[in-house]
């Protein structure tokens, strides 16, 4: 009985230790290569606050990833930190009171004076509370163009979809894909939703997404988007590629003409050591309408009953949003601050493009915080099946509108 | 004395007491865990739960959203073209591989070895080795193109039409050895002097199999049935590791529609649904045969 009662002491102790100050395991889906150059400065600057950054990285996109996320937090398994898209995601994990309330440190530290746009914090505020960090500002409506592959075929780079188009089967003939695009439903869903805003327009848009009117989606601005999307589709009918980082490699390499992606891609040209405006162009809302959307990444932080840890987790959400942190990460990643105040010189042409956008006010909401998971996945099984087959446009744009009738 | 005559006529309930107290946790673990959560998640599929349960019922909306939706009417035919191809070939092939190793052939373990080791495989692995193997750039069609056929197309996995077939490929490489076994271990009990006296009255091999072993074997099909069916009806790893759905969703599979929609569509009530439903074909399929094969005679 001694030695079993010994025993349990010293498991106790075991206990005790492994849960020791400062230890947090993060878990994200940032692992291709400059999402993990980007992620190693928060985790650097994490270590030097004297608290320890354990990795928990979750290949895959962020739909394999948040699954295995959400059923650890359910399941009472919380992970010190994660990575979510604010929005309608983590809602209901903060009704049930899952989720850490960062109020207290917010107020301290001023950020709803700092976060610019303010809609950010606002999708992290459920109400009146605060339970989020967002970390930065990703925008889908980009198009990244080779150059290499333009010079192939003696074109100069288009400036807008439209010319695209119409160099779309020069490049066919020289033997390049003119769109690249991985075969997976998020990718042609995000592709068709900046096509949206590039050729319906903010409004239609707004009145669709937003305030879930199926008549405008049956409307002829979206029968536009549709066709539009059909021809991306032939584009991007050699494309054989899943994963949206190697589609981005085949313009990098001049495999591909283009490729519609966020803002994310620009990691990757970065670690290929492609420069902007020489090697590649980026072109924001197609061209077309340069609009961006203010999704991003945000740190939501569960609850977790034991005061170091929550030491911990208010350290790192504080250093989350210092302004040194801010810029070494979203220079990495390609993505934009979210405080207004931060020098970013360094930044490359297209961050600068981009941040003048910001700046001038040309920002709409992303769709994750207007839309369900439910009725997004919805959306992207349309897609999936929409890319891959020879669904008519107007089919398409029958079962969209139905979809939008009954999303809640 | 009245200790032993009481043993003698014991009251029903007690009788092999021990045995009976042993296996109370199973009996439990079968009653809460299995029958507690199916008729849990039944009541749930009549609800608007998303990503946490709730109790606000809704009728037969989940089910009529649910079998609205193209995917899900896509995952059942593919459940059923896999089904009834695995099926007729996973039996076809098994028993020929038992068959032909049953003529006590030279060198039989090391076949049985060979057709068995894929299923000591995970479907996990089996899925992304026949994903290379039916790559056109790396498998099949490479081999034969650099063989000098250069017209030779082989591409199952990128063609909507035919890619549940090239699923079916790799369910049926993983499975018929172990079918195999267990057609081999009936064969190995038909006794030898059925096969004299079958061989006395001048009956051919194929006829003698046909007609006498198989009816003979029709406890160790009804195994295989089993265990084939269910393989079917819970096929979801070896499409995710192979397919993941694609391309589009053409090879999606229920297995998957109620894991896609419980956990990434954050929607409860419309998995919940949905894996009822495969609770329901399960049950059409195997109550009345379950009936008519185990009911009125015990050990038949």
């Amino acid at each position: 009985m001694k030695t079993f009662s010994k025993l349990l002491g010293s498991v106790a102790l075991l206990g005790a230790s492994v849960a020791h100050a400062g230890e947090l395991e993060v878990t994200h889906w940032w692992t291709s290569g400059g999402e993990a150059a980007a992620v190693s400065e928060f985790a650097k600057a994490f270590d030097a606050t004297g608290n320890t950054w354990v990795d928990g990285a979750i290949a895959g996109s962020g739909g394999t990833a948040r699954p295995i996320i959400i059923s650890r937090i359910l399941g009472g398994d919380p992970m010190g930190a994660t990575q979510l898209n604010h929005g309608r995601q983590a809602e209901e994990l903060i009704e049930a009171g899952l989720m850490t309330d960062l109020t207290e440190l917010a107020e301290a530290e001023g950020w709803t004076d700092l976060v610019n746009p303010p809609a950010l914090l606002d999708a992290c505020t459920y109400e009146g509370r605060i339970y989020c960090v967002p970390v930065n500002i990703h925008s889908w409506q980009w198009i990244w163009l080779s150059h290499d592959a333009f010079a192939q075929i003696d074109t100069p780079v288009p400036s807008n979809w439209n010319e695209f188009a119409a160099a779309a089967p020069k490049l066919e003939e020289a033997g390049i894909v003119p769109l690249a695009m991985g075969q997976q439903g998020w990718q042609q869903n995000g592709a068709f939703g900046v096509m949206t805003i590039a050729i319906a327009g903010l409004e239609t848009w707004r009145k669709v997404v937003v305030d879930k009117d199926a008549d405008a989606a049956r409307g002829p601005e979206y029968a536009a988007v549709f066709e539009a999307a059909v021809d991306a589709r032939t584009f991007a009918a050699d494309s054989n590629v899943q994963d949206w980082n190697l589609a981005t490699n085949m313009v990098i390499t001049g495999k591909a003409g283009a490729q519609i992606m966020g803002d994310w891609a620009q990691g990757e040209f970065q670690m290929a050591g492609q420069v902007a405006g020489e090697d590649y162009t980026c072109l924001p809302g197609l061209g077309v309408n340069e609009i961006l959307d203010t999704g991003g990444d945000a740190f939501y932080f569960p609850v977790i009953d034991d005061e170091e840890t929550k030491k911990a987790q208010m350290a790192l959400a504080s250093t989350l949003i210092s302004p040194e942190v801010q810029v070494a990460f979203n220079l990495k990643k390609g993505s934009l601050p979210v405080r207004g105040d931060v020098d970013l010189t360094a930044a490359n042409d297209c961050m600068q493009k981009g941040l003048d956008i910001l700046k001038a006010g040309g920002i709409m909401p992303s769709g994750d915080m207007n839309l369900t998971a439910d009725t997004q996945t919805q959306i992207e099984d349309l897609m999936a099946e929409f890319w891959t087959s020879d669904m008519s446009a107007a089919d398409a744009q029958e079962r969209y509108a139905d979809i939008i009738a009954s999303a809640d | 004395m009245s200790s032993s005559s009481k043993a003698r006529r014991p009251a029903g309930l007690f009788r092999n007491l021990s045995a009976k107290i042993a296996s109370i946790p199973m009996v439990l673990t079968a009653l809460v865990v299995f029958v507690g959560g199916t008729a849990w998640t039944v009541v749930y599929s009549f609800t608007s739960s998303k990503l946490l349960p709730k109790a606000n019922f809704v009728g037969l909306d989940q089910y009529e959203r649910l079998w609205s939706t193209r995917r899900w009417l896509i995952s059942i035919e593919n459940l059923a073209v896999y089904g009834f191809f695995s099926m007729i070939f996973t039996l076809l092939i098994g028993f020929t591989l038992a068959a032909l190793l049953d003529r006590k052939i030279r060198g039989e373990d090391v076949f049985r070895t060979i057709f068995l080791y894929p299923f000591a495989l995970s479907f996990v692995v089996t899925g992304l080795a026949w994903q290379w193997i039916l790559n056109p750039d790396l498998g099949v069609q490479n081999v034969v193109r650099s063989m000098g056929w250069e017209s030779f197309t082989f591409n199952p996995l990128n063609d909507p039409d035919i890619v549940i077939y090239g699923i079916l490929i790799a369910g049926l490489w993983q499975g018929t050895g172990l079918i195999m076994c267990i057609m081999l271990a009936g064969l190995r009990g038909i006794d030898q002097e059925i096969w004299k006296a079958a061989r006395v009255d001048g009956i051919g091999t194929v006829k003698t199999y046909v007609r006498i072993v198989i009816p003979m074997m029709r406890p160790v099909f009804i195994t295989a049935l089993v265990l084939i069916a269910s393989g079917i009806i819970k096929i979801y790893d070896l499409v995710v590791a192979q397919t993941n759905g694609g391309p589009g969703i053409a090879s999606e599979v229920p297995a998957k529609y109620v894991i896609n929609y419980m956990f990434r569509a954050q929607n409860l009530g419309q998995g919940f649904a949905a894996s009822t439903m495969m609770l329901l074909s399960v049950v059409i399929i195997l109550i009345p045969w379950a009936y008519l094969e185990f009911g009125g005679k015990k050990r038949g």
